[in-house]
């Protein structure tokens, strides 16, 4: 398996042949995977020791986190108490499409994994949190919860939907247990986490749709067949989704450890040769193509580049766009995203978006430099969550990659020709 | 065992006197909400520590028992 296919990322996309994926098979790009179709296609669900195979797959969250999945659910596992879980498909990332993908086209695979590990961990109940603006994958989800409640499919697990006012920082596992608790859906203090205290109080499962999907297949074949592809490290396959300057933008399955060039050529080759890429969507970084020859998508191999996989999000940024013009756009997008409860995020970001903004028009006077990477410095770690974190990775790799454009503009002049390319906002708003 | 200091920066509403009361360990950022560090609180400070976190205003300086050795 190379890869997969193609239906729906942020941007229009025309489906290509899949070739062996895992979570991507049987998608079809009309109409959702009705449920015996997914049953014929998978079979039913798996019998085995769903914890102890969780663990010994390696997976890990695929909402940008990484945390290790089969340690979150002995966590969760361990505490006193009837866990909840929650299925948190808001993907508030704009530049992210492949949840919504599962979500459309794959419900029962998604909906399977929460079960799953809700029987697993010994709950009742799983909420699927979606973005209120999400509202296609909001009546697929509610059909397929329908149907599955009709057939008892679930036994003892009873699924419901919640929608979230959507927003960058909305998605945040803690945002989404404040949300279900009645509070707005802002990111809270910690301690307690959600595994020890969540929705209602009790100890509470966060897992991605992404990461759900993957428990659902890892319940029937196991860890040893989920190892089969990847790396030793990080085994199994994932979900990019593909953006920018690729003739065919979307969302493909690679295993972990695939070479750029082959996720490129997967997604139609170029539709025009890219400066730049951008890794791990708005809280990612910045590799300038000079330095991606031979760049592998593995976390470990992405590391030494200064960069991660994050929830799997790739943006080739075309010649024709000026790289600082575009990080400023979405400084200050992150910067407006900010839920606006912690000082250092709420100042720091907006100083740091207008410096960035600053340094992006081109001009011969002198410019904030110094006082951008002391911002860049305070705003780490003092969030309640990582939205400062997030944003100042991103700047700061932003001005690494982008140093030439740099001495341009502080001699007057720009490289970006035409419309930005980069999009704000993961739903028209 | 020893304490360590941290911000909640939801409470935070920057009054500063915890960068008054204890500026061997609180310093302010540009925009006057506090700096910490998780390092442990060394005995002469603790009586500080614990004088600057009762001061805060919004309670938003805790010292906790150090999860660090």
């Amino acid at each position: 398996m190379s890869a997969a296919a193609v239906v729906d990322g942020p941007t229009a996309a025309t489906p290509s042949a899949p070739r062996r994926p895992r979570l991507l098979a049987g998608l079809r790009s009309d109409r959702p995977v009705p449920l015996e179709k997914h049953l014929r296609l998978h079979g039913p669900r798996g019998q085995l020791d769903l914890i102890a195979e969780v663990e010994a797959s390696g997976l890990r969250g695929r909402g940008g986190g990484g945390y290790p999945t089969g340690r979150k659910l002995q966590a969760v596992a361990a505490q006193r108490g009837r866990p909840v879980v929650v299925v948190n498909g808001t993907e508030a990332e704009p530049v992210s499409g492949k949840d919504k993908l599962l979500l459309r086209h794959l419900p029962h695979l998604v909906l399977d994994g929460a079960v799953a590990a809700a029987a697993a961990v010994g709950a009742r109940e799983a909420i699927v949190v979606l973005d209120r603006h999400a509202a296609t994958e909001r009546a697929i989800i509610e059909r397929a919860i329908e149907t599955r409640s009709r057939r008892r499919l679930d036994g003892k697990v009873a699924l419901r939907l919640a929608v979230s006012p959507g927003g960058f920082v909305s998605g945040e596992e803690t945002a989404v247990v404040q949300l279900l608790n009645g509070r707005p859906a802002k990111p809270a203090f910690k301690p307690p986490l959600p595994f020890e205290r969540g929705v209602g109080g009790a100890p509470t499962l966060v897992q991605n749709v992404e990461t759900l999907a993957h428990v659902s297949l890892i319940g029937r074949h196991g860890a040893r067949w989920f190892r089969e592809i990847g790396t030793e490290d990080e085994p199994g396959s994932a979900l990019m989704t593909v953006s920018g300057s690729v003739r065919r933008p979307g969302v493909y399955e690679i295993p972990y450890g695939t070479p750029l060039d082959s996720l490129v050529a997967e997604a139609g080759g170029w539709s025009s040769e890219p400066q730049a890429y951008l890794l791990g969507g708005y809280f990612g970084a910045w590799i300038p193509a000079a330095r991606a020859d031979g760049l592998l998508l593995s976390e470990s191999s992405l590391r030494r580049q200064g960069a991660s996989l994050g929830a799997g999000a790739l943006v080739a940024l075309p010649e024709h766009a000026c790289g600082l013009v575009e990080s400023a756009r979405v400084a200050r997008y992150l910067a407006s995203e900010s839920a606006g409860q912690c000082g250092p995020c709420v100042y720091g970001l907006d100083a740091i978006a207008g410096a960035l903004e600053q340094l992006a028009r081109p001009s011969r006077d002198g410019v904030p430099q110094p006082r951008l990477r002391r911002w860049l410095d305070q705003v780490q770690g003092r969030g309640a969550c990582r939205h400062p974190d997030g944003t100042a990775r991103f700047v700061d790799s932003a001005l690494e990659a982008f140093s030439g454009e740099l001495e341009l503009h502080l001699r007057g002049r720009c490289s970006g020709r035409g419309q930005p390319v980069l999009p704000l906002g993961g739903y028209a708003r | 065992m020893s304490s360590s200091l941290r911000v909640n920066p939801i409470a935070c509403e920057a009054h500063g006197l915890c960068a008054e009361l204890l500026p061997e360990r609180v310093s302010l950022d540009d925009w006057g909400y506090p700096i910490v560090d998780g390092e442990p609180i060394s005995h002469e400070l603790e009586q500080h520590a614990r004088r600057a976190a009762a001061a805060c205003p919004t309670l938003a300086l805790l010292l906790a028992k150090s999860t660090r050795r």
